[in-house]
C-alpha cells in the first residue's frame, strides 16, 4: 500500500503541538504572570473569623473585680434548616406569638440569608437559656452560642467603667487604622474607652473556607495561618470599691457629686455623680430600653458631674484666695478684718457677712467671713508691684493655674472639662478697656467667673493636704504586664504647685481648715478621733424657668482632706440646690472620710447620722417636676397602647371564634411591665423614695 | 488456548493502555477533589455508587470490561459493521426527537432506566468515524474527485446537523474534527486554510466593528487586485474572483453572523460567545428566544462561569495548592466542575507545572495515535486512527480552552476525565477499537 500524503501527518502533528503550545501560554499567564486571580481566589473562598479575647478586668485597690466578664447565651438559627421545626413549642417557650416568630424569621433572612446562622433572640436570661436547653433538640435548625458581656458585680461605678457598645460609621472613621470592623465591641466611655487598648487584647484571626453560598467548609489549611487571640490585660485601679458604694448609697436621691483622691499617690479612692445608674442595667437584651430610659431622665444620669460640669466652687475657693494672700504678702495670718454685715471695700454693700465681728486668717476661714477674702482679694489686685489690675490678675491666675484649675487635669476619663480661670482679656471683653478689682470682687468667695470641676477641687485639697505636690488624679494604677502604650506614664509623675508658696502658707491654711471642723462652719460634721481639715461653700446659683431667671435653693459644697498628719484622703462633694454645705456636702464628707480612715461607720450616733443621709431627698424642685410630667406623659402612652393591646386581642379572640381554628395557648404575659403600676400622685412629695435608677 | 490468549494480547500497543489508565485514574482523583469534604469519610462513600466519583469508579470498571470485549472480537468487525452502525447511530439521534430526555436544556439523552441516560451523539462519533474510515477505504473511492470529498463531510456533519437540532452546539462542533483525516487523506489544503480563514473572519465580525471590518476587507481585496495587477491584464477572471470573494466575505460579516446569532443560536449561547470576546450580547435582537418568549433574556453577560473557572486555575500559581487543598474547588464556585470544567481542579491543585505535566500526557497520546495511524497498512485503520486522534484533540483543545478563557463555553467534556459514563464509554470504545485495529495491523483491511 503506498503511502501517500505521509507529510501531512507531520503537519497534523505540529498542528497538535501548536495548539497545545497556545494553551500552555494561556495557562502560564494565568498562573504564573496574573496575581489578580490568587486575590480573587481568597476573597471568594477565605473566610476570616475574628475570634474575640476575653476583655480585660478592671480590680479595685483591694483586688476586687468591679468589671469583669460572664457568658451568656444567644438563640441562634439557620433558617433554611428550621423547616418544620416545633414552632408552636418554641413560641410558647419564648412568650412570643406565630406573628412575632415569622417576623424576625424574615428579618434573619433579609439580613443574613437562609444558609447562615443569624441571631434569633440575643443575650437570653439563665432562666430562658436552662429551659431552651432542655428542649433544644425539638427546634431543628435552632443552636445556643455563647457570648461574653460585661457584668459589674458591685453594681456601681457605672459612669467610671463606662460601657462597650457596637461600633458605627463614625467611630470606624475615627479609628480607621485600628482594624475595627463592623460589627466589632469597643469602649464608647468611661475606662472601657480610655483603656481600650489594653482592655481589648488582641483578636485572633481563624481562617475558614467558605463555599460559593458562604457556608464553611472547615478550617483553611489545618489552621496554619491562624493567629492565636490574645485576652485582654486586666487593669488595677486605684478605686475603693466599698467606699464607691457608700459614696453611691449616701448620694442617693441627691444630684451632685463626690471625688475622693489619696493624696499620696493620685489615685482616684471613689467617684460618684448622682444619680447613678446601675452599669448591668445597660447590659442584657433590655440595653437598647433601658439606654432610652437613661437617656431621657431629666436629672441626665449619664452626666458625669465629676469631671463634666463646671460649678462656682463657693467659699471653698477662699482656701486659694487666702493662700495667694499669704504667700504674695498682702496679709499674713495675724491680719484681721472687721465685718460689720457686709464688705466696704468697693461700696455696693456686697458681698454680705454671715456672721459679723472681727476676724484674723483663721477665723475667717473656720467662719467663712466673705468680707475678709474680699478685701484680701482686692488687695492682691490693688498690689503696687503690679502695675495694672491685668497684671496682678495675670499673678493670681498663675497661682490658681498651678493648683490646677483654669484647665484639663487630664484624668483618665473621656470628656473632662477645664473649669474656668477668666483671664484679663476675658474681663476686657466684657468691661471694655479698663476693669477695676471690684468688678471682679465675687471670685474673691468663688461666687464669679471662676468655675471649677469636682474633680480640681479634690485636686486642691490634695495639694493643700501635701503642702505644694501632687499626681495628676487617676483612676488605674497599674496594667497586668506593663504598660507598654504609656497610658500611665502622666500619672506617675509628681507636679509641684506654685514654687512661690512657701510651706508655712499651707499649714496656715491646715490649721484654718482643721478649725473649720472643730469649731467652725463644718463643727456638726467632725469626725470622732480624726484629725479632719475642711471648708465648706455654698454656692448661690439661679437656672431659667419659663424664661425667667430664677434663684434656686444653694448648691451644698464642701472640702476637705483627713488625717491633717500624713494625709490619705482628700475629697470634695457637691449637693445640687441642698443648701448650705454643712447641711448636705460636709455630713457625707465626714461619712466618708470615716469609712476610708476607719473602714466602717462606728457608734449609733454616726450610724444615725449615715441613715439620714442616705434617705434625704434632696432632689432639686425643678427636676422633680420636670420628672413628674415625664412620668405623667409616661403613663399615658402605657395606657393607651393597653387600650390598644386589648382592643387587639378581643379583635384576634372574635376572628379565632368565627373561623373556629385552634390557635396555639400562648400563655398570656403583661405587655406592660410590673413597674407601669400607676404612681401613687402626678406629683410626687417631698421625700418620696425614687430609686429607679440609683443603687439601694 | 493457552496460545490464543497470547495471540490476543499480541500486538497491543500498551503505551496507549497504560495513558488511557493513567487518564482515568486523574479523572477519578479530579472528581474526589471536587467532592470531597474535610468532614465526611470519604472511605465509606467511595464504593457506595452514591457519590460521582464511586459512580465515576463503577463506570471505569464497566468500561475496562467493554475495552476487554473490544479487544477479543475481530478487527473484520468493524469494517463490516461501520455503515450498519453509522445507521443506527442516525437512528438513534433521530429517536432522540421523539423519545428523548430533556437534561440540561438539550433534549438529546435517552433514558436507560436506573438513573442512567445515553446520549447518541456522543456515539455517534464512533459511528462516523468508522463510516467515514470505511467511505474512504473503499477501492472505488477516488478521494481527490470532489464529489467524494463532498459526499465525505456529508458522513462527518449530518450527525453534527442533528446535534444542533438537539441544540447541542459543542458535540455538533465536535464533527468538524473530521476535517483533519479527510485532509491527512488527500483533501486539498485549501479546504482547510478557508475554513481556517472563515473561523478568523466569523471572530473577526464579533470582535471588529462591523464597518471598520468592512472597510478592512475592502483593503484588502484592492491590495490583492494591485499586487496581481500584471496577472489581471493576462486574465481578467481574477478580478470576478476577487470580487465574488470580497462579496462573500462581507456578507458573511454583514448579514450571515449576525443571521446564525440572532436567528439559528439560543439567546444562551450567544451571550456566551459575544461575552467571550468581551462584549455584550443584546438577547431583544434573538429571534429565537423571541419565538418561544418563554425563555428570559440574560441580563449581564454570562461570564461568571469563565470568571470563576479562570480564577481556579489562576490560583493554583506554579506549584498549585496541593491534592484537596483547593479552596476554589471546595467552595463549590465553579459550576459544573466535575463534568465540563474538571480541568479548574486539576488546575488549581497541581498549578502550572502539573497542567503542563498532563497536556504532556494528552499530547504524547495524540502523537502516539498519530504514529501509530501511519504505521497501517490499511487506509481504513489509518483514517480511522486520525479521526480518533482529531475528535481527542478537538475536545481536549476547546474544553480545556474555554476552562482558561480562549474559547466561549460550549459543553464538551474532557475526554476520559470529565465526569460521564456516556463519555467515558465513547472514547474508550473509540481508542479500543483503534487498539484492536492496531494490532491487526498485518492483515489488510477494507
Amino acid at each position: 500500500m503506498p503511502v501517500f500524503n505521509q507529510s501531512r501527518g507531520g503537519i497534523i502533528q505540529i498542528i497538535f503541538a501548536a495548539v497545545i503550545l497556545v494553551i500552555i501560554l494561556q495557562l502560564a499567564n494565568l498562573q504564573l504572570f496574573s496575581t489578580k486571580y490568587k486575590l480573587a481566589a481568597e476573597n471568594n473562598a477565605l473566610f476570616k473569623k475574628v475570634i474575640y479575647p476575653d476583655r480585660g478586668i478592671i480590680f479595685d485597690r483591694k483586688r476586687k473585680p468591679i468589671l469583669e466578664n460572664v457568658i451568656i447565651y444567644d438563640l441562634v438559627v439557620i433558617p433554611i434548616d428550621s423547616k418544620g421545626t416545633d414552632t408552636v413549642g418554641l413560641c410558647s417557650l419564648l412568650k412570643i406569638d406565630s406573628i412575632e416568630f415569622k417576623k424576625r424569621m424574615r428579618d434573619i433572612i433579609t439580613k443574613t440569608g437562609m444558609v447562615r446562622p443569624g441571631i434569633f433572640e440575643p443575650m437570653l436570661s439563665p432562666e430562658m437559656f436552662a429551659r431552651l436547653n432542655e428542649n433544644l433538640y425539638k427546634f431543628s435548625g435552632f443552636t445556643l452560642t455563647e457570648r461574653s458581656v460585661r457584668n459589674y458585680p458591685f453594681h456601681a461605678a457605672g459612669h467610671l467603667l463606662g460601657y462597650i457598645d457596637e461600633v458605627d460609621t463614625s467611630f470606624l472613621r475615627v479609628h480607621k487604622e485600628e482594624g475595627y470592623q463592623m460589627g466589632d465591641f469597643a469602649g464608647r466611655t468611661g475606662l472601657e474607652r480610655t483603656y481600650e487598648k489594653v482592655l481589648m487584647g488582641q483578636r485572633g484571626v481563624k481562617n475558614y473556607i467558605r463555599d460559593n453560598k458562604s457556608r464553611l467548609q472547615g478550617e483553611y489549611e489545618k489552621g496554619l495561618y491562624d493567629t492565636a487571640a490574645v485576652a485582654g490585660k486586666n487593669v488595677f485601679s486605684s478605686l475603693d470599691v466599698e467606699l464607691q458604694k457608700m459614696a453611691e448609697e449616701l448620694m442617693t436621691n441627691k444630684v451632685g457629686s463626690v471625688v475622693a483622691i489619696d493624696p499620696a499617690t493620685g489615685g482616684i479612692l471613689c467617684m460618684v455623680s448622682a444619680p447613678t445608674f446601675d452599669p448591668n442595667y445597660l447590659t442584657g437584651n433590655q440595653r437598647r430600653k433601658h439606654f432610652a430610659d437613661l437617656l431621657a431622665d431629666p436629672r441626665k444620669p449619664f452626666n458625669n458631674r465629676a469631671i463634666q460640669n463646671n460649678y462656682s466652687p463657693g467659699s471653698t475657693f477662699k482656701t486659694i484666695v487666702g493662700m495667694i494672700g499669704l504667700s504674695e504678702g498682702v496679709i499674713d495670718e495675724r491680719f484681721s478684718v472687721t465685718c460689720g454685715g457686709y464688705f466696704t471695700g468697693c461700696g455696693t454693700g456686697k458681698p454680705k457677712c454671715l456672721d459679723k465681728g472681727t476676724f484674723s486668717f483663721k477665723e475667717a476661714v473656720a467662719h467663712s467671713d466673705n468680707t475678709y477674702f474680699s478685701t484680701v482679694y482686692k488687695k492682691l489686685l490693688d498690689q503696687s508691684k503690679y502695675e495694672t489690675t491685668d497684671s496682678a490678675l495675670n499673678v493670681f491666675n498663675s497661682y490658681a493655674l498651678s493648683f490646677g484649675l483654669g484647665k484639663k487635669l487630664g484624668i483618665d476619663l473621656p470628656s473632662e472639662r477645664g473649669g474656668l480661670l477668666p483671664t484679663s482679656a476675658y474681663y476686657h471683653k466684657v468691661y471694655g478697656k479698663k476693669f477695676f478689682p471690684c468688678n471682679i470682687i465675687s471670685n474673691a468667695i468663688g461666687q464669679g467667673e471662676v468655675n471649677t470641676t469636682m474633680l480640681q477641687m479634690a485636686n486642691v485639697m490634695t495639694i493643700i493636704a501635701n503642702k505644694g505636690w501632687y499626681y495628676i488624679p487617676h483612676l488605674i494604677d497599674s496594667i497586668e504586664g506593663g504598660d507598654p502604650d504609656d497610658l500611665l506614664t502622666p500619672f506617675k509623675q509628681k507636679r509641684l504647685a506654685d514654687a512661690r508658696i512657701p510651706e508655712k502658707v499651707y499649714e496656715a491654711e491646715q490649721n484654718a481648715m482643721q478649725a473649720v471642723m472643730e469649731y467652725g462652719t463644718a463643727a456638726a460634721s467632725a469626725v470622732p478621733g480624726i484629725v479632719v481639715c475642711g471648708k465648706t461653700g455654698t454656692v448661690e446659683n439661679s437656672a431659667k424657668v419659663n424664661g425667667r431667671v430664677e434663684k434656686q435653693q444653694d448648691h451644698s459644697f464642701f472640702g476637705a482632706f483627713a488625717p491633717k498628719d500624713n494625709p490619705r484622703i482628700a475629697i470634695a462633694v457637691i449637693c445640687e440646690n441642698a443648701g448650705q454645705g454643712a447641711w448636705a456636702a460636709a455630713p457625707i464628707a465626714s461619712l466618708l472620710i470615716e469609712k476610708y480612715l476607719k473602714d466602717s461607720i462606728s457608734g449609733t450616733e454616726r450610724k444615725e447620722k449615715y441613715t439620714t443621709m442616705v434617705n434625704k431627698n434632696l432632689i432639686p424642685k425643678l427636676m422633680r417636676l420636670e420628672m413628674a410630667k415625664n412620668d405623667s406623659l409616661k403613663q399615658l402612652k402605657e395606657s393607651r397602647l393597653e387600650q390598644q393591646r386589648l382592643l387587639q386581642e378581643s379583635i384576634e379572640k372574635a376572628a379565632e371564634e368565627a373561623s373556629g381554628i385552634e390557635q396555639p395557648i400562648i400563655p398570656n404575659t403583661p405587655a406592660v411591665p410590673k413597674k407601669s403600676t400607676p404612681k401613687e400622685a402626678i406629683i410626687p412629695k417631698t421625700g418620696e423614695k425614687k430609686k429607679k435608677y440609683t443603687i439601694s | 488456548m493457552a496460545t490464543q490468549n497470547n495471540t490476543l494480547s499480541k500486538g497491543i500497543d500498551w503505551t496507549i493502555v497504560w495513558l488511557y489508565a493513567a487518564l482515568v485514574a486523574i479523572g477519578i482523583l479530579c472528581i474526589f477533589m471536587v467532592e470531597y469534604r474535610a468532614d465526611g469519610n470519604w472511605m465509606s462513600t467511595l464504593f457506595s455508587g452514591k457519590t460521582n466519583y464511586s459512580k465515576q469508579i463503577l463506570f471505569a470498571a464497566f468500561c475496562a470490561v467493554v475495552g476487554m470485549f473490544i479487544l477479543l472480537t475481530d478487527s473484520k468487525l468493524f469494517t463490516a459493521l461501520a455503515n450498519l452502525l453509522y445507521a443506527f447511530g442516525i437512528l438513534l439521534m433521530l429517536a432522540t426527537f421523539v423519545i428523548g430526555k430533556n437534561i440540561n436544556g438539550s433534549k438529546s439523552w435517552i433514558p436507560l432506566g436506573g438513573g442512567f441516560n445515553l446520549q447518541p451523539a456522543e456515539l455517534c462519533k464512533i459511528f462516523a468515524a468508522l463510516a467515514l474510515a470505511k467511505y474512504l477505504s473503499r477501492p472505488e473511492t477516488v478521494f481527490k474527485k470532489t464529489q467524494s470529498q463532498l459526499l465525505a463531510t456529508a458522513i462527518a456533519l449530518l450527525p453534527a446537523a442533528l446535534s444542533i437540532l438537539q441544540h447541542e452546539l459543542g458535540l455538533a462542533l465536535v464533527y468538524t474534527a473530521f476535517l483533519i483525516p479527510m485532509y491527512r487523506e488527500g483533501m486539498p489544503a485549501q479546504i482547510l486554510i478557508i475554513a481556517i480563514s472563515f473561523g478568523v473572519l466569523v471572530i473577526a465580525s464579533l470582535t471588529v466593528e462591523p464597518n471598520l471590518l468592512a472597510a478592512l476587507l475592502t483593503l484588502l481585496a484592492g491590495g490583492i487586485l494591485y499586487l496581481l495587477r500584471k496577472s489581471i491584464r493576462r486574465n481578467r477572471s481574477i478580478i470576478k474572483i476577487v470580487a465574488a470573494c470580497w462579496i462573500f466575505c462581507v456578507g458573511t460579516q454583514r448579514l450571515l453572523v449576525p443571521y446564525i446569532f440572532n436567528n439559528v443560536l439560543e439567546c444562551y449561547q450567544s451571550t456566551r460567545i459575544y461575552s467571550m470576546v468581551g462584549r455584550d450580547y443584546d438577547c431583544s435582537l434573538n429571534q429565537k428566544s423571541a419565538r418561544k418568549g418563554k425563555e428570559r433574556p440574560a441580563k449581564k453577560p454570562d461570564d461568571y462561569n469563565v470568571r470563576q473557572s479562570k480564577i481556579a486555575i489562576g490560583s493554583g500559581g506554579f506549584t498549585g495548592k496541593g491534592f484537596l487543598k483547593g479552596t476554589q474547588t471546595r467552595g463549590k464556585y465553579v459550576p459544573e466542575q466535575h463534568t465540563d470544567f474538571i480541568f479548574t481542579s486539576l488546575g488549581e491543585a497541581f498549578g502550572f507545572a502539573g497542567c503542563c505535566l498532563f497536556l504532556g500526557i494528552y499530547l504524547f497520546l495524540l502523537f502516539r495515535i498519530i504514529q501509530m495511524g501511519d504505521r497501517q497498512r490499511s487506509t481504513f485503520s489509518r483514517v480511522y486512527a486520525y479521526s480518533v486522534a482529531s475528535i481527542l484533540f478537538f475536545h481536549i483543545a476547546v474544553n480545556v480552552g474555554m476552562t482558561i478563557g480562549l474559547f466561549p463555553i460550549v459543553g464538551i467534556p474532557l475526554p476520559l476525565v470529565s465526569y460521564g459514563g456516556s463519555s467515558l464509554l465513547t472514547f474508550t470504545i473509540l481508542l479500543f477499537i483503534l487498539l484492536r485495529l492496531d494490532a491487526d495491523r498485518q492483515m489488510v483491511l477494507r
